[in-house]
């Protein structure tokens, strides 16, 4: 199951691919968020999905997570089929949204309970599993304390906690360090860095900080206006783009445009109300 | 694909499988069910002030209300006396107005991410409905406390009997699932706030006195009559009152008060159920 990040785009049995979509589109009246999208992603990887806000990203990740059916077009996580098999990818993915995700009326170590009761994880594992994913997040000492008094960076990484807890084959984060602070944004890093060493689950992030996908990610999806224009291993992009310095002349490059230019105003609205809210 | 046929062949070929998975699936629902009223149960337990605050209406409505109308003798009760006429309705009504405003909260994980993150998870739609809902129930026993203590230092006389006590209790909780489902309803439809407050605010009271909370179905003209017939909150009532006053008889019979109360009660859940994902789109 380690298919090296490197080869095997298009894998063919299905089975081995954490992700594969065919002709994926969502759109909303007249608007295509998410316009035909072609793209099959390893086991074992971080991926990074890279555009600005309105690019689609969020769209592709909801319909992935089965909280959105596909206009057309068909999917595959954890080798399951999203529209007829919605249950099946649920057990298997972990689903960290770009809004406020843990409860604040409850306590860091109540919100893991609350998951691994919902997954189902086995009463007799649920302790060690919540005390282990506590430890691993760092958030041990906190997790007694109330969620609303979290820190926006401890309260991400109590919702990555959350989100591992049932183990699984794939994980989603939209947008996990937008509205942090530098030193908090490090730190998720870390935590995701030592999650992908641990367990081996693919891991989905949408960003719009060119940094955090050169931290991060193995392979890279630049997104642009719903669909993908550019997909490869930060370096070979940088490459395709001509030798540009960074993924943001690479954006440039394929797109067009600079990544400031996307975002309704909706999208900011909300980015600012996460980013209060987290911090 | 493949391991959706076999998954469905396994189910199929023998009886066994079959009620394995009927018992895998009822206990999956059932945990479910009791993890959502767990977390609701936990906030409720944080927050006691809430108790205090809600206990205000019922007080004006019995002390204020009850204790002035029942001194006109306006409305024929029959045998018993006004004030032990009102003390089901009060507490069916209490029930009511704190339930029809507990969408609120799902407004609010509708907002952030919680919903979203519940929805991704395997849980089943009618268990994160139906452990709201109970939770409601749960909220909605402190209000039975109030009321009855209430009642009987204004000198009514009420049924102490074990087992009216656990009628009543249930048919609170029902009828508080019933109206907190409702409210849920009504949360996956609206955006905002404001406007959630404001659709509740116009549905209490014609909820209230379109039923026999305050006076019996005998003095209402026809076409209100009519309408109470059609509203949950008469059965409620009618429930409360023969389990609570002594010598009360239900108008409409325990039986149809509850079957008519489980039945709105479970058409709701699956109008909730299948909203829930669609309020989040």
């Amino acid at each position: 199951m380690t298919t090296s990040a490197d080869t095997g785009i298009f894998s063919v049995s299905g089975e081995r691919a954490a992700i594969e979509t065919r002709g994926l589109t969502r759109r909303f009246g007249d608007f295509t968020a998410v316009d035909g999208l072609d793209l099959t992603i390893p086991d074992g990887v971080i991926f990074g999905l890279l555009g600005p806000n309105g690019a689609g990203k969020t769209t592709f990740i909801r319909m992935l997570v089965t909280l959105l059916p596909p206009t057309s077009g068909e999917a595959r996580v954890a080798g399951f089929d999203i529209r007829r098999e919605p249950r099946e990818v649920r057990r298997r993915i972990g689903y960290i949204p770009q809004l406020l995700s843990a409860d604040g009326g409850l306590t860091g170590y109540e919100n893991l309970m609350t998951m691994a009761r919902l997954y189902g994880v086995p009463r007799s594992e649920r302790r060690e599993r919540v005390r282990d994913a506590l430890s691993a997040m760092g958030l041990s000492e906190t997790a007694g304390l109330l969620a609303r008094n979290y820190s926006g960076g401890m309260i991400r990484r109590l919702e990555i906690a959350q989100a591992i807890l049932h183990r699984p084959r794939v994980l989603f984060m939209d947008e996990p360090t937008v509205g942090l602070d530098p030193v908090a944004r490090r730190a998720v890093w870390e935590s995701v860095r030592s999650l992908r060493e641990s367990s081996g689950a693919a891991i989905i992030i949408t960003t719009h900080y060119m940094e955090e996908a050169e931290e991060l990610c193995s392979r890279v999806a630049i997104m642009h206006r719903g669909g993908i224009a550019a997909i490869g291993t930060v370096e070979s992009l940088k490459e395709e783009a001509g030798g540009a310095e960074s993924l943001d002349e690479a954006f440039v490059h394929f797109t067009g445009s600079s990544m400031e230019s996307g975002g309704r105003y909706r999208d900011i609205a909300q980015v600012r109300k996460t980013a209060s809210r987290l911090g | 694909m493949t391991s959706h046929k076999s998954a469905r062949q396994q189910a199929g070929s023998d009886r066994q499988g079959l009620a394995s998975l009927i018992f895998r699936v009822l206990a999956d629902f059932f945990r479910q069910t009791a993890t959502i009223l767990w977390v609701e149960t936990v906030k409720i337990r944080r927050d006691p002030f809430s108790l205090f605050t809600r206990a205000v209406q019922p007080v004006l409505w019995l002390g204020v209300f009850g204790t002035v109308m029942a001194r006109t003798r306006a409305i024929p009760t029959g045998s018993v006396g006004y004030l032990e006429f009102m003390v089901p309705g009060v507490l069916a009504q209490s029930v009511l107005f704190l339930s029809i405003f507990y969408g609120i909260s799902l407004i609010w994980e509708k907002d952030l991410g919680i919903l979203s993150k519940y929805l991704a998870s395997p849980a089943y739609r009618p268990a994160l409905v139906t452990g709201k809902a109970l939770a409601a129930g749960v909220r909605a026993l402190s209000q039975a406390v109030v009321v009855c203590v209430l009642g009987l230092l204004l000198g009514a006389r009420l049924v102490l009997t074990p087992s009216s006590i656990l009628g009543v209790l249930f048919f609170l909780m029902l009828g508080a699932a019933l109206f907190s489902t409702f409210s849920l309803v009504i949360a996956c439809l609206v955006k905002t706030r404001e406007r959630f407050m404001g659709i509740g605010q116009v549905l209490t009271m014609p909820l209230f006195f379109a039923s026999n909370a305050i006076y019996p179905l005998s003095v209402m003209p026809g076409w209100l009559r009519t309408l109470s017939s059609g509203n949950p909150l008469t059965y409620q009532v009618d429930a409360l009152r023969a389990l609570m006053i002594p010598g009360a008889r239900s108008a409409m019979g325990l039986g149809v008060d509850f079957a008519m109360e489980a039945a709105v009660f479970a058409v709701l859940v699956g109008i909730g159920s299948w909203l829930y994902p669609k309020s989040i789109r």
